[in-house]
């Protein structure tokens, strides 16, 4: 009998990945250059970080080392983030353009085809940055790594990768209801990303509050290395938060592919 | 594989009378939100598709016409799942096409004459591929189906060509071969003829007849142009401002005049076709 399951959402992401990686390499050079523009513009943060350090010995009671090591999960679960989920934001363009059409007589999951959507191999040049500054990180940072210590480091780039590519999702739903709100939707993943680069606390206590409980972009990188690096929270939260990561992550990638079902459903196209 | 192409008339249906698509009242209704002040929004309505009747058997190739914004477009994207109607009844192949959406997909084949589906740096080959794995096509009958298709559409000569090196004519037999590789029992063809030279349009038409026969898929052909209705169509399904404005023979609406004289004043609202026969 012939399989009538479609074939499974992962698989076919991987096959679209590929023949868009393939689509991509017909233009080596530039590939390669904006592989390295990529690279180059990811370092550019880390070098005002290192500025700041030089005239100050804590920011916001952080030394460097730990600064380092906030900056560098962040951007380890963000590059990776945005090598697997960042192809949604052109849905927006295929919103306004009607080749959203396409994507719906297929017989796969519409999710993965638009995640693997213009995937490009340029997106490594991010993680390379996030990886060093990682590494500098802990080989700077005066720490006793305890088995405790070492896994819930692991778990905080997984859990920040799955927050991150659940709010690209959602900033993708966001275009089924405003074709032309690109910029409201960038401000979930890339706000977020930047406001949990450098210590919550510079932020004030009701921005950070609001990011804690609001857009929970805290328990990316910020609540979990609290406990990794030993400090006390400055905003004085319970210390059970400190291991919520997972489940927030949990929920709000339930919350994502919720809100990817309802925009599919209202899906309008367009003209012809 | 004594026959490589499965015929779907006997395939898909269990009493021969069953109808493949099967549309009662379907209509959609567009809302649309105005600005009129500040905060204040208007809400307006705008009806695409208004109450269609529509009932097409196994096998067979219909004409579905109308003017530009009647809603045949709107129609089609209903059919495919695309898009939710707003009321009536609607299946497809057996299933409710916007519910089972996915599982519709591998029994339809869409071809936008206006859009391609093909990957445009990659060679069109590299398309052919990933479809066969994206539908599940068992290896032995994708190696059959292609065969056939660089044969009837006359692909060999350009299939290793990226797919942004060909002409018009080449993408669009490469298009309609994507559509098809899976054995769709129903295909939609939205103006395959659009913006061809004769001598495609010709290879086109000759290639859809022969694939209607051949296989029994049924044919749903949306165009403007009168040529591919005479050539192909025995039914012709005619829609304005969202409603049926006729449904029957070809032979019929062309009795008199030459159809399109007749289509002429179908679009233009002055229909002296009778409806009722």
């Amino acid at each position: 009998m012939v399989d009538e399951r479609p074939l499974f959402g992962p698989r076919a992401y991987l096959l679209l990945v590929r023949m868009w990686s393939r689509s991509a390499s017909q233009y080596r050079v530039s590939l390669a250059f904006t592989g390295f523009a990529q690279m180059l513009v990811a370092s550019f943060d880390l070098i005002s970080i290192a500025v700041i350090y030089t005239h100050v010995q804590t920011l916001a009671g952080f030394t460097f080392a730990e600064t380092l090591y906030l900056y560098g999960t962040t951007r380890l679960a963000f590059a990776a983030s945005d090598l697997v989920a960042s192809g949604i934001e052109s849905v927006a363009d295929s919103i306004r353009l009607g080749t959203f059409d396409l994507v719906l007589i297929r017989p796969v999951s519409t999710l993965a085809q638009v995640l693997a959507d213009q995937f490009t191999p340029k997106r490594f040049g991010k993680l390379i940055p996030a990886v060093v500054t990682l590494v500098w990180a802990l080989t700077e940072l005066p720490l006793h790594w305890t088995p405790a210590k070492v896994a819930v480091a692991v778990v905080t780039v997984l859990t920040g990768f799955v927050l991150y590519c659940s709010l690209w999702v959602l900033s993708g739903c966001i275009s089924f209801i405003a074709v032309d709100a690109r910029e409201v939707a960038n401000t979930f993943t890339y706000g977020s990303e930047y406001a949990t680069e450098y210590p919550l606390t510079i932020f004030g206590r009701p921005l950070g509050l609001a990011l804690t409980f609001v857009l929970p972009v805290a328990f990316v990188t910020w609540q979990p290395s609290l406990y990794v690096l030993g400090h006390a929270d400055p905003f004085g939260l319970p210390g059970f938060l400190r291991f919520a990561s997972p489940v927030i992550a949990a929920l709000l990638a339930g919350l994502a592919a919720l809100a990817w079902r309802g925009s599919v459903r209202r899906y309008r196209s367009t003209g012809s | 594989m004594t026959e490589s192409i499965e015929r779907h008339n006997e395939a898909d249906t269990s009493s021969g009378a069953e109808p493949i698509i099967l549309a009662e009242g379907l209509t959609k209704t567009f809302t649309a939100h105005k600005r009129a002040g500040l905060l204040r929004r208007e809400r307006s309505e705008f009806t695409a598709v208004d109450h269609i009747d529509l009932r097409v058997a196994p096998g067979e190739l219909v004409g579905y016409i109308g003017p530009n914004g009647a809603g045949k477009s709107t129609t089609i994207k209903m059919l495919t799942g695309i898009l939710t109607p707003t009321s009536g009844r609607l299946r497809v192949a057996g299933f409710e096409p916007q519910r089972d959406r996915v599982r519709l997909a591998r029994r339809i084949g869409v071809v936008f004459g206006q859009r391609t589906t093909l990957w445009w740096d990659l060679p069109l080959k590299d398309s052919f591929t990933l479809l066969q794995r994206l539908y599940k096509i068992p290896p032995a009958k994708y190696a059959a189906n292609l065969d056939y298709y660089i044969e009837a559409l006359d692909l060999g000569p350009f299939l290793d060509r990226p797919v942004r090196q060909l002409s018009l004519g080449q993408r669009m037999r490469g298009d309609i071969t994507a559509a098809l590789l899976h054995d769709p029992a129903v295909v939609y063809l939205d103006e395959p003829t659009i913006g061809l030279d004769v001598v495609s349009k010709h290879a086109v038409r000759e290639f859809l007849r022969d694939l209607n026969q051949r296989t029994g898929a049924t044919i749903l052909l949306t165009t403007h142009d009168t040529d591919d209705i005479e050539r192909l169509c025995s039914r012709v399904v005619a829609i304005d401002h969202g409603r049926v404005a006729y449904d029957g023979p070809l032979d019929e609406l062309r009795a008199d005049r030459d159809l399109e004289t007749v289509v002429r004043e179908l679009y233009t609202g002055r229909s002296l076709v009778d409806t009722t026969g």
